[in-house]
């Protein structure tokens, strides 16, 4: 499980994160709040990417700050920008490039990283040119990069941003059918219907914790104002 | 989309050859253009990558982005060649950039990124004893390799931009935003990387800190990565 225990955060004299304690043992959990909210920094700190000036984080009782690498093979992590997560020249490379500390045999890496990309809507695409994919292909090979990994949890910083609705819905549909526990940092309101938990951020303060419903509209009366 | 192109997938001879020999010969050829001074021989260094890409039978279309750059830069260089030091001159140094980069594009053609790094980890792998990180340089290979497309299409939207707005003499214009979504990107990539455990490997003593050298590999995957170079 993933605990927030006290957690700040600042930039110099800029506060992005305070006073920030949560327990976070659903399934699928959505994080909403308004540009600069500090959700981006919140789901960074979950595998240790930022870490917090103040109070601590747990991922199944370990500290990132301390078990950086032990932490970040349980939690896997999609960008917003799939440009940036693709390193290698074609799908199936790329794939097997997050295998390649696994033991497995170069020929066998590849398998895999072909299971994969079928397994995830990019059946067939694993000798393609990856800088040649559509825009929602390309987050499909960024989330297939971390599944091959399988990590325990998936955080996701607004991974449809990027994303016409057609593909948003394709991954929102691959994403729920994960057997990893999901935290989701979204703009897509509608992504979060059938999430357990929405938690509503706001100059990077807690301000809702709820079921999406009530949450969401606790968000959306917040925009108004 | 590049100037150089990337992998074009085939069957040629060239495409089977392992890629630590291809990256031999490259090295020869380009060590040959830089000593050689005769206008004569660099043609006929020309005339030979030029044979390489029939025999790789290169798309047409992969060529023409090649072809296209190296006329541009061929051109540029050849006018300031000719102005500075003579047309013969100008046309060794010509001939000498056209034999080099039109080579270079074709090993990156006709060569996985892949194979590329692990002949790169495997020649440097006895340097490990003397610290260098062998699995490190592989990857920082392929990702200078990778680059090249990414500040490319960086370079392109920037231009679009630039020319939205009326701006495309301005340099700053262009110079600024690219500065500044290339730092961007390396902080995006740096991110990513981090969160793929890049890096994670020097301090995690639960996992062993270099691949095993004795991959359960087939035998003829072994010799396609260079194994059998002279």
């Amino acid at each position: 499980m993933i605990t927030f225990e006290g957690v700040g955060h600042r930039y110099e004299e800029r506060v992005v994160l305070r006073e920030v304690d949560l327990a976070l043992p659903e399934r699928r959990i959505g994080f909403v709040g308004a540009n600069g909210s500090g959700k981006s920094t919140l789901a960074r700190m979950v595998n240790g990417l930022v870490l917090p000036t103040e109070g601590r984080v747990l991922v199944d009782g370990l500290d990132p700050a301390e078990k950086g690498p032990a932490v970040r093979r349980r939690v896997g992590f999609v960008f917003t920008n799939p440009d940036s997560q693709i390193v290698m020249p074609t799908a199936g490379e790329d794939v097997a490039f997050s295998l390649r500390r696994s033991g497995f045999s170069r020929s066998e890496r590849a398998r895999r990283a072909a299971a994969v990309l079928a397994a995830h809507g990019l059946e067939g695409y694993a000798d393609h040119p990856a800088h040649q994919l559509s825009g929602g292909q390309k987050q499909l090979l960024a989330l297939c990069g971390m599944l091959a990994l399988d990590p325990d949890v998936l955080v996701c910083d607004e991974p449809t941003t990027l994303l016409d609705l057609r593909n948003t819905r394709r991954f929102a549909e691959i994403v729920a059918g994960l057997r990893q526990q999901v935290l989701l940092v979204t703009h897509d309101l509608d992504l979060l219907a059938d999430f357990d938990r929405v938690v509503v951020l706001d100059e990077g303060r807690v301000v809702a914790d709820d079921e999406p419903e009530p949450a969401l509209r606790h968000y959306r009366k917040l925009c108004e104002t | 989309m590049t100037p150089l192109g990337l992998y074009s997938p085939g069957h040629s001879p060239l495409h089977r050859a392992p890629a630590g020999a291809k990256l031999l010969v490259l090295l020869a050829l380009v060590t040959a253009v830089v000593v050689v001074g005769s206008p004569a021989w660099l043609g006929g260094a020309c005339g030979l990558v030029a044979a390489g890409y029939v025999i790789a039978r290169i798309p047409g279309g992969r060529v023409l982005p090649v072809a296209r750059s190296l006329l541009l830069l061929a051109v540029l260089v050849g006018a300031l060649q000719v102005w500075l030091l003579g047309w013969q001159s100008a046309l060794v140094t010509v001939l000498r950039l056209a034999a080099s980069l039109a080579a270079a594009g074709l090993f990156t053609l006709t060569t996985r990124i892949d194979a590329v790094i692990a002949t790169v980890e495997r020649a440097l792998g006895p340097l490990r004893r003397v610290g260098v990180r062998a699995d490190r340089l592989g990857l920082l290979v392929g990702l200078t390799v990778q680059a090249v497309t990414t500040l490319s299409a960086i370079a392109g939207s920037v231009r679009e931009a630039a020319r939205a707005r009326g701006a495309e003499r301005s340099p700053t214009a262009f110079a600024v935003p690219f500065v500044v979504r290339t730092l961007r990107h390396a902080d995006e990539l740096g991110e990513a990387l981090a969160a793929r455990g890049i890096g994670d490997e020097d301090h995690d003593p639960a996992r062993p800190d270099t691949e095993p050298d004795t991959e359960p590999d087939t035998g003829a995957r072994r010799g396609g990565n260079g194994r059998r170079v002279p």
